[in-house]
């Protein structure tokens, strides 16, 4: 446990630019981490995921991270900005909490952010990678485990150009981040995009729009609806007999786990891109997935894996500064080399602290027992891929 | 845009409408006729929901599904006012909301723990695909069952209300409950009667949705806010008020989504109308609303005279 004096020792040391050649580190006694999430209420699952990816990598070592007793205090921010806001300030200044990590949706890290940044407390992010934090507002002390908000897009782009794609209808929710994401998307395809709609956010009813995607006639519709409103687009467009001369291309995130579920069969067939898929072959992922399916008795989806990887980062700053976490500028500096083995396969960080990483395409499939799961293909749509916001970030 | 497709259009505007009809009918009655404001009816529709998918999944059949999720969530309802919300009717529309938001928060989380937080349900097979109504319209075949149902739905509940006994009893109720009590009326459990019912109208709203939406946690308070403004425009109450203005919310959201879009599109610049589009279909409902009622303070159909 430092104590207070040489955590602000450290700490001034950091701010003068002279980390831990003032004052010699001394090995923490256990790490503490700071988890906030969103654990309860209608958007809850994600949150949860992320949670008992991380647990069970902290649970597989033993109750240790990086070979130190590893304390993590969980809290729910009730899918609140504000909650989020005074959770974080408790984790910061009364637990005294050597990192902090957690939150899945961007608009509530965003709001929470500025209490860890501003005590110097270093932010891991398991899910939230908005363009601002990679761009203009990067930071030595933010790092996102996860994928960057465009990625996704980009690679179905990418896909659809490979697929020959020529014209595509896309759709996303009337706001910043559907509009960040259909950008993305368009980034990438070389084809035509016939319609674009934006829709009411929560929306529930789509029968309108497939009426409209109908006679646009396009070859491929691209959506970007989070949540609920992407299941219920699926179901819609399933049923509405779209699928039969139309390709569906989803984000990895609208075909995960947690979508395959409440859909059902109907999710048969359909092609999505994420960083990430149950049935990568490396040694950590099988590890990972088996271990995760006999402790929850369910399959991982994306957000337990990046759960997951945000422990394992930790604990390897944690292994590689010997667990003097006093000495932040050697633990800034473990985290950004990011020595352990990601179950999504090659990963590192860019200058942005941002990842590089492949993006695969998946299509779902039979798991073998009467479900279904994601499968991804061999070949990567984007390779060590980063993000388009990099030039813009201050540190090299 | 072609003939075809604004016929397309109406068709999903009335289904649309018809589906809110379903919620909007329960809450109209317990509204009018219990003067109570009940946040929680949206979570009777995700409990109707969730029955009926575990129901489907287990007995194999769509109809028994459907059918035993109605009566199961009826059942629930009838307990519900019994047990608690009848302490409410006393007191004012303040505590009556906190005690029914207290109760969306429970039951979410009720739900939760008992069948996780979604559960899949799909149309039965032969229903599953579109059919060919006109040459060039295709329609999926399960919307034209929510029409068919709701359309006998709102039927069968303007017989109930208009020609039964009881329905007399709901209207006098409606209407001037003190002297609906005066006259003799057994008002705890006429109420108990028409809090089930309009809970296994939900259960039927959730349960013929839940093939098209996503049966899941936090499902009931999207749509409960169309449910409200569908009641305030027909006027709290009434069963013919939450019809009409059910399929008047279902035109204008409709409407406002696809038809306005191509208008603005003919009318303004390109940049211009894909920004406008989607603001206005957005509000569209709501500034519809805002306009009845300037005109009509109470409603189209107040059942309050």
């Amino acid at each position: 446990m430092p104590t207070r004096l040489s955590r602000h020792a450290a700490l001034a040391a950091v701010i003068a630019g002279a980390a831990a050649a003032t004052l010699p580190a001394l090995a923490a006694d256990k790490v503490k981490v700071g988890f906030v999430s969103t654990l309860s209420g209608p958007s809850s699952a994600l949150g949860i995921d992320i949670r008992d990816g991380f647990l069970l990598a902290v649970k597989m070592n033993g109750g240790k991270l990086g070979g130190l007793p590893a304390e993590v205090l969980i809290s729910d921010d009730q899918f609140k900005p504000d909650v989020a806001k005074q959770l974080f300030e408790k984790n910061i200044k009364r637990d005294k909490v050597d990192f902090m990590t957690g939150v899945v949706f961007s608009n509530i890290m965003l709001a929470a952010l500025p209490e860890a940044l501003d005590a110097k407390t270093i932010y891991i992010s398991p899910n939230a990678a908005p363009s601002s934090m990679a761009g203009k507002d990067c930071n030595p002390l933010f790092f996102a485990v996860s994928w960057p908000n465009d990625a996704y897009h980009e690679a179905a782009g990418q896909y659809a150009n490979t697929r020959d794609l020529k014209s595509v209808y896309l759709v996303a929710p009337n706001y910043q981040a559907g509009k960040d994401s259909l950008a993305g998307f368009k980034r990438t395809f070389k084809g035509q995009v016939v319609g674009e709609n934006y829709t009411k956010l929560g929306q529930l009813d789509y029968a309108a729009e497939l009426a409209e995607i109908r006679a646009a006639r396009p070859q491929a519709v691209y959506i970007f609806l989070p949540g609920g409103m992407g299941i219920n687009f699926i179901k819609q467009y399933v049923g509405a007999g779209l699928g039969k001369d139309t390709t569906l291309l989803l984000p990895g995130f609208s075909a995960d786990q947690d979508v395959i579920n409440p859909v059902g069969a109907s999710m048969a067939g359909l092609f999505n891109t994420a960083h990430w898929s149950p049935d990568f072959t490396n040694a950590a992922n099988q590890k990972f997935v088996a271990e995760f399916e006999k402790e929850y008795k369910r399959v991982p989806t994306l957000y337990a894996s990046q759960g997951y990887d945000a422990a394992q980062l930790i604990a390897a700053a944690v292994r590689d500064t010997k667990g003097k976490l006093d000495d932040q500028g050697a633990v800034l500096k473990a985290l950004k080399a990011a020595k352990f083995d990601s179950v999504r396969g090659p990963f590192k960080f860019n200058t942005n602290q941002y990842p590089i990483q492949n993006y695969y395409v998946r299509t779902v499939g039979s798991d073998g027992k009467g479900g279904l799961i994601n499968k991804s293909f061999n070949e990567p749509i984007l390779k060590n891929h980063g993000d388009a916001y990099v030039q813009s970030c201050a540190m090299k | 845009m072609p003939g075809v497709l604004v016929l397309e259009q109406s068709l999903n505007g009335l289904q649309f409408g018809l589906m809110l009809f379903l919620l909007a009918a329960g809450l109209t009655l317990v509204f009018g006729v219990m003067d109570m404001i009940n946040l929680a009816h949206g979570s009777l529709y995700m409990v109707g929901a969730f029955l009926a998918a575990w129901l489907v999944a287990l007995t194999g059949s769509f109809v028994v599904g459907v059918v035993g999720a109605v009566a199961l969530t009826a059942l629930f309802g009838m307990a519900l006012e019994a047990g608690l919300l009848r302490t409410l009717y006393a007191r004012d529309h303040l505590s009556q909301v906190l005690a029914t938001f207290a109760l969306i928060l429970i039951l979410n989380d009720g739900v939760k723990m008992i069948f996780g937080n979604d559960l899949p349900l799909s149309a039965p097979a032969a229903l599953a695909g579109p059919v060919e109504l006109l040459p060039g319209l295709q329609y999926p075949a399960y919307r034209l069952l929510i029409l068919g149902v709701g359309v006998a739905l709102a039927l069968l509940l303007w017989l109930l209300v208009q020609k039964t006994r009881m329905g007399a009893l709901v209207r006098a109720g409606a209407s001037n409950r003190a002297m609906a009590t005066a006259m003799g009326t057994d008002i705890p459990r006429l109420f108990t009667i028409v809090f089930g019912i309009g809970a296994g109208l939900c259960a039927v709203a959730g349960a013929l949705l839940g093939p098209l939406l996503a049966v899941q946690v936090g499902m009931g308070e999207n749509i409960l806010i169309l449910a409200f403004v569908v009641i305030v425009i027909g006027g709290i109450g009434s069963i013919r008020g939450a019809l009409v203005g059910a399929i008047l919310v279902g035109a204008v959201d409709t409407l406002g989504r696809t038809l306005l879009q191509h208008v603005l599109r003919e009318f303004l610049p390109p940049q211009w109308a894909s920004a406008a589009g989607p603001a206005i279909a957005s509000i569209a409902v709501y500034v519809f609303m805002a306009i009845v009622l300037a005109i009509k303070p109470q409603g189209l159909f107040p059942a309050r005279g």
